[in-house]
């Protein structure tokens, strides 16, 4: 058996092996599942790795039959440069999370801990398999497999999580029926379900109803998935109720991945003259995007509770992913494509440090975080700076290359309007992360006696005595190490944002765009 | 004029990375106040060696440091670029904060600041981030480094964390990303138009691609995004409101980094971005005319009725940027000339003044005007300092404010503009009007509890009379140092194409 041939079917196999084997193999040694949850999400990422390069040497996308059978009857898993790139974010980015993972969960999920590893691996290959298959169906299951462990994951936490989980069940089914739906008109009219051949086979019916409505209804499961404005009701009380990991886990990967298949769906199944020219398809969605975007940052400036504001950003944060796929235009979907990179790894990095607040001082509620943090939790609080001015779009960190594309993609486009948000999204993004930095940075408003202008520079004593008494109390550093990394990788990433985009999401771009 | 040559050279990368450098240190040194102190000195000391030793020889022939760091968007570099223009301004900051870094350790150790070491490595931050404006070779590394700088300046905003700084600091913010955002989307824009974000001495737009409703939009917002670093009105509010933060951080804002990065901004954007020739074709340069000229005249207004001297000062820095603006404006060889003496000029002078305010502060705890009768008497140098700058800036000779306004003058009688000239003759007035009562309240009158009082600590004295020194020096004889006068016309030539 060559492995290099077999390398696109390993991911998914690999987690799918370990996710049924933990239950069994972690019975007697509950400290195993950990370690197998680790050892695979470490393999994985050295064969996405792997993947990557080799795609990249190859130059054009790997088809591989599974099971040897011709993909029209049998499944063809494909590899090509954005399925290659954004399987390497999402599982680099769960690989950091699990090794951050062992004391938030013992803390919040005591003697769940391999029944919470086992879901998460069933995840992954959910993800993964939904990102590498080249067929309309399969991605169908792995589709399924992944939201019914989602769920799961919701579900174990605080108390409100199971009522979030229970909306987030039914919005998900709904999307899957939608998403099935659509897949079941396309079969109908074209008589196959592999994506190449039902590319192929569409040019030629384009004009015909039932391929409009699977288009629609495709797309309206995954607009769903992704928590695309208005379709994003389920996703702030699932990621606020959430244990902190699930929710590290969940927010950068899960809308990431919807993402991607829009992509794929629109750009590589329907091809983008139909989604953009023919149909509107394109433009609703930029159009919801940009509306989701403001709304998105709007909302997360109401909110209280850390996690429940980064719920809302992550709604925002997706409007830029989709008004990158509507743009339709190369600098749009480069600007689409980085920011699902960029994202994720500011996302997971601000979850982290929100799963830090949690353990070290047993909540994350916004108002009562004040300037004794910044003295004993340092390090969470310097990350969590670089995260927010990565959010707000700062440069030279990476969250400014991503707003930098989509905006020479909206002027591409012409419209004005889509400009004009992507750039007041800024200063909304940066009301709602500046307000927690003033609050960690400095001293308490309401502290400080109203003469204090008249008093000068000379300080507020007891003030200062409650800031210097305070003793550091960093989290461990098995914790800390994945939260700076994120946050280093932010400043990286911006940096050699052209080296990404020149190596692997260039040649993403369909011919033609 | 020599022809532009460039040549491959890491000095540029080294003079921005210096005081970058030195925050580690000064962050590790935090409990030794001498150890963190001491990098802030050498940092100032090796960057303004750097500039001067290795940029400005090469700059005075019109050669050109160049270094590609990495791309950042493909074509387009990080790049730095270390052109006339840029070491001149290279050179005030840089040497500025060799000044700047003395008096604030005299400054926050004489009034017992807190977070010094926030503080100093804020400082440094912002010198790194200056001097990646000034070698900017495009827009885009132009954005990275403006924005830099507005980062690391607001810790130094709200460094005294009082409810007025924290509420300026947010007005700053407010002022300054939206300014950051629009000069994005002019950005974006020109890549657009020209698929370049190269600056060019004479414009970057080879054949005119622009209509005229294109290139009023565009211009607005690109004097959006400089204007409001540059303190032109309506974008100048945050400026005085920013006056909570410690006065060596006004001297900062005011004559080293912040608001000057603004007026090269804004030089950058006429002469490098459109050039002259695109400026007049569209009418662009009256646009900037009114604005500059509403400014100065408003400004001297607003300062007249202030009594807090530092909001005084504020007004008044607001009205000389506009200066440096309308001599862009003015699209003349003696325009340009001007306006850049100008930045250099009114930088000394405006250093002197807000170093003399602190100088005050920390001594008598005093901050306005009515308050300071006769101190002239026990602050004989401080006051002295601020008595020769304050007719610098009214335009009298022998101090040099009265040499870049009289080439400001010969640039609107060049362009044969009779407004701009009575604008700059009036504003000489109104400024003499609200500096000479200053001078006479503090020497004139008769003050009181002053008994026991001199001067300020000599670290802090000793740069306000240097810097004061520099202004008559350089008022004198402007080619004294580091050729200033050469630089400014070399570079004016070069935007303007006069060979």
């Amino acid at each position: 058996m060559n492995l290099t041939n077999n390398s696109p079917v390993l991911i998914p196999l690999l987690f799918l092996s370990t996710g049924i084997m933990t239950p069994v193999l972690a019975m007697k040694k509950e400290w195993l599942a950990r370690w197998i949850a680790l050892g695979a999400s470490a393999a994985s990422v050295a064969l996405s790795i792997f993947n990557l390069i080799r795609v990249i040497n190859v130059g054009k996308p790997i088809h591989y039959k599974l099971g040897n059978w011709n993909p029209s009857l049998g499944i063809e898993y494909v590899l090509d440069h954005l399925s290659a790139f954004v399987i390497l974010v999402i599982n680099a980015i769960a690989f950091l999370v699990l090794i951050y993972a062992k004391k938030s969960i013992e803390s919040e999920l005591p003697g769940k801990e391999v029944p919470y590893y086992a879901s998460v691996l069933l995840m992954l290959c959910g993800f993964n398999g939904m990102m590498i298959t080249g067929d309309l169906f399969n991605l169908y299951v792995f589709l399924e497999i992944c939201s019914l462990t989602l769920y799961g994951l919701i579900a174990v936490g605080e108390k409100k999580s199971s009522m979030a989980a229970f909306t987030y069940l039914i919005m998900g089914t709904i999307a899957g029926c939608f998403y099935l739906l659509g897949v079941g008109f396309l079969y109908i009219k074209t008589g196959s379900l592999n994506m190449a051949d039902v590319r192929a086979i569409l040019p030629f019916m384009l004009d015909q109803p039932a391929v409009v409505i699977g288009l629609c209804f495709m797309t309206l499961g995954l607009g769903i998935k992704m928590a695309l404005f208005p379709l994003h009701g389920w996703l702030p009380d699932a990621y606020t109720y959430a244990p902190s990991v699930s929710s590290a886990l969940i927010a950068p990967t899960g809308t990431k991945v919807a993402s991607y298949v829009l992509i794929r769906i629109f750009y590589f199944v329907f091809g983008i003259t139909f989604v953009s020219k023919t149909l509107p398809v394109a433009d609703i969605i930029s159009w919801l995007a940009v509306v989701g975007i403001i709304y998105g940052s709007i909302m997360a400036i109401a909110q209280k509770e850390l996690k429940r504001m980064l719920a809302y950003s992550t709604v925002a944060q997706v409007g830029y992913i989709g008004l990158g796929i509507g743009l339709a235009n190369p600098f749009g979907l480069i600007g689409a494509v980085l920011h699902i990179l960029n994202h994720a790894v500011m996302k997971a990095c601000l979850f982290l440090v929100s799963g830090n607040f949690r353990l070290k001082l047993g909540h994350s509620n916004i108002f009562k975080l004040d300037n004794t943090i910044r003295k004993k939790m340092p390090w969470t609080m310097a990350a969590f700076t670089i995260a927010a001015l990565s959010m707000v779009g700062l440069p030279p960190m990476a969250g400014f290359f991503s707003k930098w594309y989509l905006a020479l993609g909206t002027i591409e486009k012409g419209n004005w309007l889509f400009l004009a948000a992507i750039l007041v999204s800024t200063l909304l993004n940066a009301v709602y992360f500046f307000r927690i930095l003033e609050k960690v940075y400095m001293k308490p408003i309401d502290s400080q006696s109203s003469n204090t202008h008249e008093q000068g520079t000379y300080h507020d004593h007891s003030v200062k005595e409650n800031e210097e008494t305070v003793k550091r109390d960093e989290v461990s550093p098995s914790m800390l190490f994945p939260t700076l990394t994120l946050a280093a990788a932010l400043v990286v990433l911006g940096i050699l944002n052209a080296i990404i985009v020149d190596g692997v999401i260039k040649y993403i771009i369909p011919k033609g765009l | 004029m020599t022809i532009p040559e460039t040549y491959t050279s890491i000095i540029p990368l080294l003079t921005v990375l210096v005081s970058l450098a030195a925050v580690p240190l000064i962050l590790l040194s935090s409990k030794h106040e001498n150890l963190r102190e001491f990098w802030t000195i050498i940092a100032s000391f090796i960057k303004f060696g750097l500039v001067v030793i290795f940029l400005l020889p090469n700059a005075l022939e019109n050669k050109s440091a160049v270094i590609n760091i990495v791309d950042i968007f493909p074509g387009v570099a990080l790049a730095l670029k270390a052109d006339q223009f840029g070491v001149f301004f290279a050179l005030i900051s840089s040497g500025l904060w060799i000044l700047t870094s003395f008096y604030s350790i005299g400054y926050v150790r004489g009034a017992h600041e807190h977070k010094q070491t926030r503080y100093f490595a804020s400082f440094a931050i912002c010198l790194s981030a200056t001097m990646g404006i000034a070698f900017s070779a495009n827009l885009l590394t132009f954005i990275v480094f403006y924005e830099i700088l507005t980062i690391a300046t607001y810790p130094l905003v709200i460094h005294k964390e009082t409810k007025e700084a924290i509420y300026g600091g947010r007005k700053y913010l407010v002022y300054t990303l939206t300014a950051g955002i629009l000069l994005i989307a002019a950005s974006a824009w020109i890549y657009k138009l020209t698929g370049t974000l190269d600056f060019k001495a004479g414009g970057m737009f080879g054949e005119s691609v622009l209509t005229p409703q294109r290139a009023v939009i565009l211009f607005i917002l690109f004097l959006g995004g400089v204007g409001v670093k540059a303190g032109i009105m309506p974008l100048h509010s945050w400026l005085p409101t920013a006056m909570v933060a410690p006065t060596p951080v006004s001297a900062l804002l005011h004559a080293v980094a912040v608001v000057k990065s603004g007026v090269f901004g804004v030089i950058r954007v006429v002469g490098f971005v459109f050039g002259p020739a695109i400026m007049s074709q569209f009418g662009l340069n009256n646009i900037l005319l009114a604005v500059a000229g509403f400014t100065i005249i408003v400004a001297s207004f607003i300062a007249l009725r202030q009594d807090n001297l530092k909001r005084l000062l504020a007004y008044s820095t607001v009205g000389h940027l506009s200066y440096i603006v309308l001599g862009a404006a003015l699209l003349t060889p003696a325009g340009f000339t001007g306006g850049m003496l100008h930045i250099a000029f009114h930088a000394t002078m405006k250093i002197t003044l807000f170093f003399a305010a602190g100088a005050i502060y920390v001594n008598l705890h005093r901050e306005n005007i009515s308050q300071l009768n006769g101190i002239g008497r026990i602050m004989p140098w401080t006051m002295g300092a601020f008595t020769v700058s304050a007719i610098g800036l009214a335009g009298i000779p022998p101090i040099n404010g009265f040499v870049s306004k009289w080439y400001l003058g010969m640039g609107a009688v060049q362009s044969g503009q009779i407004i701009p000239l009575a604008i700059l003759v009036l504003s000489g007035l109104l400024n003499a009007a609200y500096f000479f009562p200053i001078i006479y309240t503090v020497f004139f009158r008769k003050g009181e509890k002053l008994e026991g009082l001199g001067e300020a600590p000599a670290i802090m004295v000793v740069p306000i009379v240097v810097t004061a020194l520099l202004s008559v020096l350089l008022g004198i004889y402007p080619d004294l140092f580091f050729n200033f006068f050469k630089l400014a016309s070399s570079i004016a030539a070069s935007i303007v194409g006069v060979k």
